[in-house]
């Protein structure tokens, strides 16, 4: 979404449900993983609205839905492909709004080749680097943003793998490494003042590109590539078209179902487009809901845990190209939008970290830095475990042994390492497999082989702590200690204080340059309690920020370059305002509007939906009273209405940047989509995706189908790798392929969360649902003598687990290409350790990545189902190797780039 | 059929009045309605939270996501999920059938999920209140019937007497348990846990009569939105129980949910029985009385 809107958040809110017509839920199951904010699809239901389910199971979401559509795991990109052509060939877009806000009317320029061109790739494909080079996906223009089209071409001796395998890790490039998900605020560089064909009808402009690209997608393709039948998608479409325009908005609303595919990130691309053509974008009841599936995500990639973005969606350095503040900004910031003002975000940033060190003289300490040399995502760090080249590993409140595609990988990773630190309520799977995992049943490992030492410290609650969640919605919401943790039980917060704490000392006196960027670090919350906690509040005040006198900051748009400034992560600048934790608001509901700004604080600026000025039109009026949300008042000559204007509140509509205007200066009335290079949303994005710049319906990496719509079968730039206990099924329809003949999907049920750290141990949760089970079409347990409530063998070229069965019509048969498609359902939460146990569904499932995202392709594979419980020990092991045997899988198999069918 | 004595003896007080309360508060219960309950089972949690029932077993039952099969003694909220080749309303939803067809009409693939979190009813005319002996089964203030753990001696009368099969002994423990509405959560002013942590608000909370007036709004609403199969359950003052305290909006018969479709309080017949009994002890007295009579002649 970044890409397309500019910012990496929802763009909307979940009260604000109740004001949609249309609701389409697909890739998430709203019901039972949000079942809180799913009351306000009820309320919006109450009100008259339409729901749509889009799902491959009927579920306690579908329940409730006036429309479930089941399809075939893998395929949304080709269902909502579909919707767009349906949408474009009926002429049902939103002239207006796209003519407007969207880079519908600019020109591509004439070096850039579509997939209808090349076969289902596009311009720019290296095949031995594995990457695109995005240089000809650029308008037409003068010069191309500087930001996209820079490569990394050394340390190519880096990641070699031992054993002479092929690994698209293998020469590393750092374009990979993550720029494409560096906009989680602020758009992708482009440039500016793309040419533009205001009529949309010149061949090059994005309009007639998206629509010759998605030509292709006809109701009779997704029938057969989806498993829908074709009245059912245009019931859909049609539903969509009904319920969007000036009058009415559809919301869209989707989660790790999309999210979670070698190509997941172009699957919420698609949704961006549709919303765009129907006009749902920054208006009430419309929007794009990213459901995050723990209580703080979007907050853990606002202040990131990921290891290529800085707080606020700065991108981190890299190496040998970043080679001084300037450098690094030049490449980084855009001309146009709210982004141009880098320099303060990053520079008030240093200073929050390294104070009065940071000087103007010394670059703020620019150097002190760590920089990027490739890409180290969390399965890139397996991979180097297994490599012995990382030696030592944090677990915070994750059980990768459990939760982790790959579960064996991940278990032989930290087998390897010199030490691991467990944080954790109790002992899970990732702190015991040295004495019971898998592995040591099977007899691959000894423990007193196993040089790894393995420390784990007991975790506080969150009602033990202080501190925000950042929700799904991009509020933060306060939440007070109610008592000290018990025992050894620690927060985060004290855990990383007082360590960093702990390790200054020891270094205090050091003269090693190494070791300055530590000894310089502003290192001094206040600490209260009896077990010296430090004040979150404190923290708090530094993430917001302060001016050269000390006053808390209001706005990042007093954020300065000269280092006056001191803000930790400057989207959240504002949560502090006035020196109050605006986080800690809770004003109920009956006391304030529906839009419920004094209920906590949401970024950027409290706004609850985001690219509001979009909600009114080119003179600013609202597009309809119905939709009426924020609109520009002549009388007070500014932008006035329900929620706090995501624009210039004085800029009006007519308003025309003079010529060479920079940053926010040079948007004009009309540029809705403030964080963006050019001011106006993506149809199609001319940079900052690493796989092109339209999605297109790629096979997941493991799939029992040809892909249907190119020759090409998988996206060529995921990320793959070909390792011993990483191997991949066949290609459709070759030999071998026959061995793993049913789709499988991996999902989380309302009584567990996640790897089951947080329910497994509990009786009360555990109770409700014991035990590991598959779910399967009673067609399917007749194919396969399958008894309810017995047990079933699952088998993929990675693992094999059992599961009891549970045999239900929800699980509904599909007819694909032709044939009956039966698809097995694994829910994730089991592991050996816990009240409740089980097998893990990440026993079955491959290392393959989205590669912009890093994030594994675990909601769509392929696998076998036989009646039975699994062997034992290393019988079970043996069972594996027979199916990888007869299906003739070679470290080769699945690794094509150009991979034909 | 003949009216019963029992209920027209109350027919026309409250529980709480009849209970002899005075000046209590109106009387409160639980409307749950089934069409927007989503199966979170928070209800469930929320209960054995807030009132330290214990866990009961881990069992895989293979009953859809149901696997805590009933109320019971630790069990006092239950959410039961039914899977039905059947259409909800005009809910469409779409697939094959095993033969590759989308079978005879065009909405294809027939099912639905119905969810239901059942609890006690607390009833008007309760029988297990009316059997306890020890007096450890009260009507609250409030209407409602609490079991006091404190009095109760474990003789299981109330088991059988419960139309509902809702009170239960403890194993291990011997007294009998359920749902005390949460009374201590009711007498400072809070809802209980249940309809508390609902998140769609199937279980609503409040006083009767303004409930009843929100469920038949809310029948009205889904026969016009085509759900015809919907009806109310326990809501009416005149059926077997007098109406119940916790009453329901069902989709399908109540024998799908496992509820009793036409509940009658057991003690129903008591006075009848016991004034059969008594004329037939006067009867036998005056029998006996008159032989002396003749002998003494």
């Amino acid at each position: 979404m970044g890409t397309s809107f500019g910012r990496g958040g929802a763009t909307s809110f979940q009260q604000d449900w109740q004001n949609s017509d249309c609701i389409l839920i697909e890739g998430s199951n709203l019901a039972e993983c949000h079942p809180v904010g799913f009351q306000w699809i009820m309320e919006a239901k109450a009100r008259g609205a339409t729901l749509i389910h889009v799902d491959p199971r009927y579920t306690r979401t579908s329940a409730l839905a006036d429309i479930h559509v089941p399809l075939r795991v893998g395929s949304d990109i080709a269902f909502l492909g579909g919707i767009i052509n349906y949408v474009v060939e009926h002429e049902a877009y939103f002239e207006d709004y796209v003519r407007l806000f969207t880079n519908g009317p600019s020109l591509v320029s004439e070096d850039f080749k579509d997939t209808e061109d090349l076969g289902g790739i596009f311009s720019g494909l290296d095949e031995e680097q594995r990457s695109y080079d995005p240089l000809t996906w650029q308008y037409e223009g003068e010069e191309v943003g500087a930001a996209s089209g820079q490569r990394e071409q050394l340390y190519e001796e880096r990641n070699e793998e031992e054993g002479g395998e092929k690994s698209s890790g293998h020469r590393p490039s750092v374009a990979s490494s993550g720029r494409g998900e560096s906009h989680g605020s602020g758009g992708a560089a482009a440039h500016p003042n793309a040419v533009r064909d205001e009529t949309m009808q010149h061949p090059r402009c994005v309009f007639q590109i998206v629509k010759r690209h998605f030509a292709r997608y006809t109701p009779e393709m997704v029938e057969q590539v989806c498993g829908v039948p074709r009245d059912l998608f245009v019931k859909v479409c049609q539903t969509l078209v009904d319920n969007s325009g000036r009058e009415r908005t559809s919301a869209i609303a989707y989660a790790v179902g999309w999210t979670q595919h070698s190509v997941g990130v172009q699957y919420i691309r698609t949704a961006a487009i549709l919303q765009l053509l129907l006009g749902n974008i920054g208006r009430p009841g419309g929007g794009i809901m990213a459901m995050r599936g723990h209580a703080s995500i979007q907050g853990s990639t606002d202040i990131p845990t990921l290891y290529n973005l800085l707080p606020g969606y700065i991108p981190m350095p890299h190496a040998h190209q970043d080679d001084d503040l300037e450098a690094f900004l030049k490449g980084v910031s855009t001309d146009k939008g709210y982004w141009s003002d880098m320099k303060g975000y990053l520079v008030s940033l240093l200073k929050a970290w390294w104070g009065p060190a940071a000087t103007e003289e010394n670059d703020f300490c620019f150097d002190y830095l760590p920089k990027l040399t490739g890409s180290h995502s969390t399965y890139e760090t397996v991979m180097a475990q297994l490599d012995g080249k990382c030696k030592g590993y944090f677990v915070v409140g994750e059980n990768p042994a459990v939760g982790s595609a790959n579960a064996k990988m991940q278990r032989l990773g930290m087998a390897n390492l010199d030490w691991l630190v467990v944080r954790d309520f109790g002992l899970i799977e990732s702190a015991t497999w040295w004495k019971d995992g898998p592995e040591i049943e099977s007899g691959e490992l000894r423990t007193q082989d196993i040089a790894t030492e393995v420390f784990f410290f007991p975790a506080a609650a969150h009602t033990e702590k202080n501190g925000s969640f950042t929700n799904t919605q991009r509020m933060l919401q306060w939440h007070h200690a109610a008592v000290e943790p018990a025992g050894d039980a620690r927060s985060e917060l004290w855990f990383y204080y007082h360590l960093g704490r702990v390790i200054r000392e020891k270094l205090s006196g050091s003269t090693d340059e190494m070791d300055a960027p530590l000894l310089d670090l502003q290192w001094d919350y206040p600490t209260e309690g009896t077990v010296a906690e430090p004040s979150a509040d404190a923290v708090l005040a530094e993430i917001n920020g302060w001016d050269a006198d000390g006053r808390p900051l209001a706005s990042y748009e007093q954020l300065n370059a000269d280092g006056s400034t001191v803000c930790g992560c400057w989207i959240y600048c504002g949560v502090f305002t006035d020196g109050t934790n605006q986080a800690a608001r809770r004003k109920p509901a009956r006391e304030q509007s529906s839009v419920a700004p004094e209920w906590g604080w949401a970024w950027p600026a409290n706004r609850r939906i985001i690219y509001n000025r979009a909600s009114a039109d080119e003179n600013g009026k609202p597009w309809s009273q119905r939709k009426a949300y924020v609109w520009w008042d002549e009388e007070q000559s500014k932008w006035v209405g329900h929620d706090v204007p995501d624009f210039d509140p004085s800029k009006s509509p007519w308003h025309r940047p003079p010529a060479g205007s920079r940053g926010a200066e040079a948007l004009s009335g009309e540029d809705a989509f403030v964080m963006q290079a050019d001011g106006k949303a993506w149809l199609y994005a001319p940079a900052g995706l690493t796989d092109g710049p339209l999605p297109t319906h790629y096979e997941p990496q493991d799939s029992p189908f040809e892909n249907l719509l190119y020759d090409q079968q998988r996206n060529p730039v995921r990320q793959v790798f070909a390792r011993r206990h990483n191997r991949y099924h066949p290609n459709p329809g070759t030999r071998g392929s026959e061995a793993f003949p049913y789709p499988i999907t991996t999902y989380r049920l309302t009584e567990h969360h996640t790897a089951g750290g947080m329910s497994r141990w509990q009786p009360y949760l555990s109770e409700l649902q014991p035990e590991m089970f598959c779910e399967v079409s009673p067609e399917l347990a007749e194919e396969r003598e399958l008894v309810h409530r017995g047990w079933a063998t699952i088998i993929t070229a990675r693992g094999v687990i059992e599961a009891r069965v549970m045999v239900t019509e929800r699980m509904a048969p599909l007819l694909v290409q032709g044939r009956l498609v039966h698809q097995i359902g694994l829910p994730y939460h089991w592991g050996t350790n816990g009240y409740s146990k089980g097998d893990s569904a990440n026993e079955l499932t491959a290392i393959s990545l989205d590669p912009n995202s890093h994030i594994q392709e675990v909601k769509a594979l392929s696998g076998d189902i036989r009646p039975g419980r699994r062997p034992r020990g290393s019988a079970a092991n043996d069972l594996v190797e027979d199916y990888i045997r007869r299906a003739g899988i070679t470290s080769d198999t699945g690794m094509e780039v150009r991979g034909d069918h | 059929m003949t009216t019963n004595p029992f209920a027209q003896l109350l027919e026309d007080a409250d529980p709480a009045t009849a209970a002899g309360w005075t000046d209590h508060p109106p009387r409160v219960g639980f409307f749950t309605d089934t069409s927007v309950c989503i199966g979170c089972k928070a209800c469930e949690v929320a209960c054995k939270e807030w009132n330290h029932v214990p866990e009961d077993g881990l069992r895989f039952t293979g009953m859809s996501y149901d696997n805590t099969i009933g109320l019971g003694a630790d069990t006092w909220r239950h959410v039961a999920f039914i899977e039905q080749e059947k259409r909800i309303g005009r809910q469409v939803t779409g697939a094959a059938t095993s033969d590759g067809d989308r079978g005879d009409d065009d909405d294809g693939h027939a099912v639905r999920w119905l969810m239901s979190s059942d609890v006690c009813k607390h009833c008007t005319h309760a029988a297990c209140l009316d059997v306890c002996p020890t007096g450890a089964l009260f009507r609250t203030e409030f209407g409602t019937v609490v079991v006091q753990e404190d009095i109760c001696n474990g003789c299981g009368y109330c088991i059988p007497a419960c139309p509902y099969g809702v009170i239960d002994q403890r194993r291990g423990d011997g007294r009998a348990w359920k749902c005390t509405l949460c009374y201590d959560r009711l007498g400072v002013g809070a809802e209980p846990a249940c309809a508390k942590a609902c998140p769609t608000n199937s279980i609503q909370f409040g006083v009767l009569d303004e409930l009843r007036e929100r469920a038949d709004r809310r029948l009205a609403q889904l026969h016009d939105a085509g759900i015809g199969d919907a009806r109310l359950y326990g809501r009416d003052p005149e059926d077997g129980v007098g109406g119940d305290g916790a009453f329901f909006l069902l989709l399908d018969e109540p024998e799908v949910y496992g509820l009793p479709p036409d509940p009658v309080v057991t003690t129903r017949d008591l006075p009848q029985m016991w004034r059969r009994t008594a004329s037939a002890a006067v009867l036998l007295a005056g029998l006996v009385g008159a032989s002396f009579l003749r002998r003494t002649r």
